[in-house]
C-alpha cells in the first residue's frame, strides 16, 4: 500500500502531475472526509427528498382545496427558483431567525448547521419534482383497480399505500432516477455555505497545492463515476421490480 | 332496527341515481332474501351496473333506500367500509392487483381490511384456490394467467372477506366463449353453497339456470320481473319481448 502511495510522489517528482491525497495521508484524510459528506449528504437528500414526493403527491390528491393549493405554491415556488438561491435563503434568511443555542464551548452558535440545511433545502428541491413525479405516476394507475381495492374494504391510506403507490412506483422510476440523479450532482452547491463535502475539500487542497487542473480533472471523474454507481443501481432496481405479465 | 333473515337481506326502494343532470336509475326497487340468486339483465346502458354499485356505495345515491342487512347505505354517516365487509363485487375487467400473485391477491384484503393473522389467511387462500379450480396458479402474477383464470381469482379474492352478498356485474363479459363456462360454473357452485347473489349478465341460459328472481331494466326502470321461468317463456312487456327475441 505504502508502494502504491509512494508511485503518486514519483509521478509527481517525474512529471509535475500533482495528486497529493494519494500520497500525503492529511490531504486524503480530507478526501475521504468529503467523499462521505457528499454520500451522507447525497443519501439524507434521497431518502427525504422521496419521502416528501410521496406525501405531496398525496396531499396533492387531498379533497381539501386548501391542502391542494399549499402543494402545488410549494411546487411552483421550488422548481421556478434556482436552488443556490433557495439553500441561501434557507442558510442566510430561516438561519439567522432561528433562535441560537449554546454550543460546547459556552458561546452561541445557530440553531442549524450548514450540512443540516443543506439537507432540508437539497430535500425540498429535489422532493418539489418528485411529487410531480409521483402525481403523474399516480394518474396512470387505472381507477378501476382503486375501486376494486375500496369494494374490498380499503381504507384511503391502504389503497395508496399498498395498491396506489407500489404501481405508481414502478412508472415513474426512469423519471425518478433522473430526478435523484441531478439531486447528487447538485449537492456540490452545500460547497457555498461551506459544507465539507467533495468538492469543497477538493478546493482545499488545490488552494494549498496549487493544482486546480489535476484536482478539477479528478473531481469531474469522480462524480461520473458516483452518479454512474447510482444509475446502475435504480436500472438493477427497476428490474427488480418488474412484474412478470404486466407493463412493457 | 335490527336485522332478521326472514327480511330482505338487500332491499332497493324507489332508488334514484343522476349523474350530474342526467338521470340513469328513476325509481328502482328490488328485495333479495338470503341465499337468493337475483338476475338483471336489460339493454346496453340501462342502469344495471349504476343498481348494483349502489349498493356498496361506490355510487352514491340521490334518492330512495338501500337496506343491507338493515343498514341504510343512504346515510351520510355510514361506515363505507363496514358496508363492504358484508358485500363482494366481481367486476367485468376483474381488476386484479397487477403486482401481487394469486394467492397475494386473495390474502391482502383479509390481512389488511380484517387485521387476521396471516396463518389463518393464508390456510383459507388456498382453500378458495382450491374451490375456484386453480391449484399451481397461486404464484402467478395476473399478467400471467388468462382471463378467465383472473376472474376466478378475483372471485376468491371476494370470497376471502366472506361477504353475505356478492354482486357480480358482467363478470364473463369480456371472457372468450371457450373460457365463460369455468367462470359461471364457479358462480354457480357459488350459488348453490346458498351465496346470496346478484348477477348482471347477458348469459341467459344461466340466468335461467340459477336465478330465482329476474329483473329486466330499460332506461333505469324495472319493466318486468319475474321467476326465470314466467319471465323468459311468458314475458308481457314489449320491451322485454324485443330484447328477449333479439338475444335469444
Ligand atoms: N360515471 C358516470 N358518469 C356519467 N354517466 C354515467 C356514469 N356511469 C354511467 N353513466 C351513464 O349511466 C347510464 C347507465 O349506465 P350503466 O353502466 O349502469 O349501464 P349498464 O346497464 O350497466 O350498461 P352495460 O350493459 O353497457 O354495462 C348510461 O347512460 C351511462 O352513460
Ligand atoms: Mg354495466
Amino acid at each position: 500500500m505504502e508502494a502504491f502511495f509512494e508511485w503518486f510522489k514519483w509521478l509527481y517528482d517525474d512529471t509535475g502531475i500533482n495528486l497529493p491525497f494519494m500520497y500525503d495521508s492529511y490531504d486524503r484524510g480530507r478526501m475521504i472526509n468529503g467523499f462521505f459528506m457528499t454520500i451522507k449528504l447525497s443519501v439524507l437528500c434521497l431518502i427525504f427528498s422521496i419521502i416528501i414526493g410521496m406525501i405531496g403527491a398525496w396531499l396533492q390528491a387531498s379533497p381539501l382545496k386548501w391542502t391542494r393549493r399549499f402543494v402545488g405554491g410549494y411546487i411552483q415556488l421550488f422548481r421556478n427558483t434556482p436552488p443556490l438561491v433557495q439553500l441561501y435563503f434557507f442558510y442566510f434568511a430561516i438561519g439567522t431567525m432561528l433562535p441560537k443555542v449554546a454550543s460546547d464551548y459556552g458561546g452561541e452558535q445557530p440553531m442549524l448547521g450548514g450540512f443540516a440545511w443543506a439537507v432540508i433545502s437539497l430535500s425540498f428541491f429535489a422532493g418539489a419534482f418528485n411529487v410531480e413525479i409521483f402525481r403523474s405516476g399516480i394518474e396512470a394507475v387505472p381507477n378501476s383497480t382503486i375501486e376494486a381495492a375500496k369494494a374490498l374494504g380499503f381504507s384511503r391510506l391502504q389503497i395508496y399505500k399498498d395498491i396506489t403507490l407500489p404501481l405508481a412506483f414502478r412508472v415513474v422510476l426512469p423519471a425518478l432516477a433522473n430526478n435523484l440523479v441531478n439531486l447528487v450532482k447538485t449537492t456540490t452547491l452545500a460547497y457555498a455555505i461551506a459544507v465539507p463535502e467533495m468538492l469543497y475539500e477538493a478546493n482545499q487542497i488545490w488552494s494549498d497545492n496549487v493544482n486546480v487542473t489535476e484536482m478539477m480533472i479528478f473531481m469531474l471523474l469522480a462524480y461520473f463515476l458516483l452518479v454512474g454507481v447510482l444509475v446502475w443501481a435504480m436500472n438493477r432496481w427497476e428490474r427488480s421490480l418488474k412484474i412478470p405479465g404486466y407493463g412493457a | 332496527m335490527t336485522w332478521s333473515e326472514d327480511q330482505p337481506m338487500v332491499s332497493i326502494k324507489n332508488l334514484h341515481k343522476s349523474f350530474g343532470e342526467l338521470e340513469v336509475i328513476k325509481g328502482v326497487s328490488l328485495d333479495v332474501m338470503k341465499g337468493e340468486v337475483i338476475c338483471i339483465i336489460g339493454p346496453s346502458g340501462s342502469g344495471k351496473s349504476t343498481i348494483i354499485r349502489c349498493v356498496n356505495a361506490l355510487n352514491d345515491i340521490q334518492e330512495g333506500s338501500i337496506m343491507v342487512e338493515g343498514q341504510e347505505v343512504n346515510d351520510p354517516d355510514l361506515d363505507k367500509r363496514e358496508l363492504r365487509k358484508k358485500v363482494g363485487m366481481v367486476f367485468q375487467q376483474y381488476n386484479l392487483f397487477p403486482h401481487k400473485t394469486a394467492l397475494e391477491n386473495i390474502m391482502m384484503a383479509p390481512l389488511l381490511v380484517l387485521k387476521q393473522d396471516k396463518e389463518s389467511v393464508e390456510k383459507l387462500a388456498r382453500q378458495l384456490v382450491k374451490k375456484v379450480r386453480l391449484e399451481g396458479k397461486e404464484d402467478s402474477y395476473p399478467g400471467e394467467l388468462s382471463g378467465g383464470q383472473q376472474q376466478r381469482v378475483a372471485i376468491a379474492r371476494s370470497l376471502a372477506m366472506s361477504p353475505d352478498v356478492m354482486l357480480f356485474d358482467e363478470v364473463t363479459a369480456a371472457l372468450d366463449p371457450e373460457t365463460v363456462n369455468e367462470v359461471l360454473l364457479t358462480i354457480k357452485e357459488l350459488a348453490e353453497d346458498g351465496m346470496t347473489c346478484i348477477l348482471v349478465t347477458h348469459e341467459m341460459g344461466f340466468a335461467r339456470e340459477v336465478a330465482d328472481h329476474i329483473y329486466f331494466t330499460d332506461k333505469g326502470v324495472i319493466v318486468e320481473h319475474g321467476s326465470p321461468a314466467t319471465f323468459f317463456d311468458d314475458a308481457k312487456d314489449p320491451r322485454t319481448k324485443e330484447f328477449l327475441s333479439q338475444i335469444l
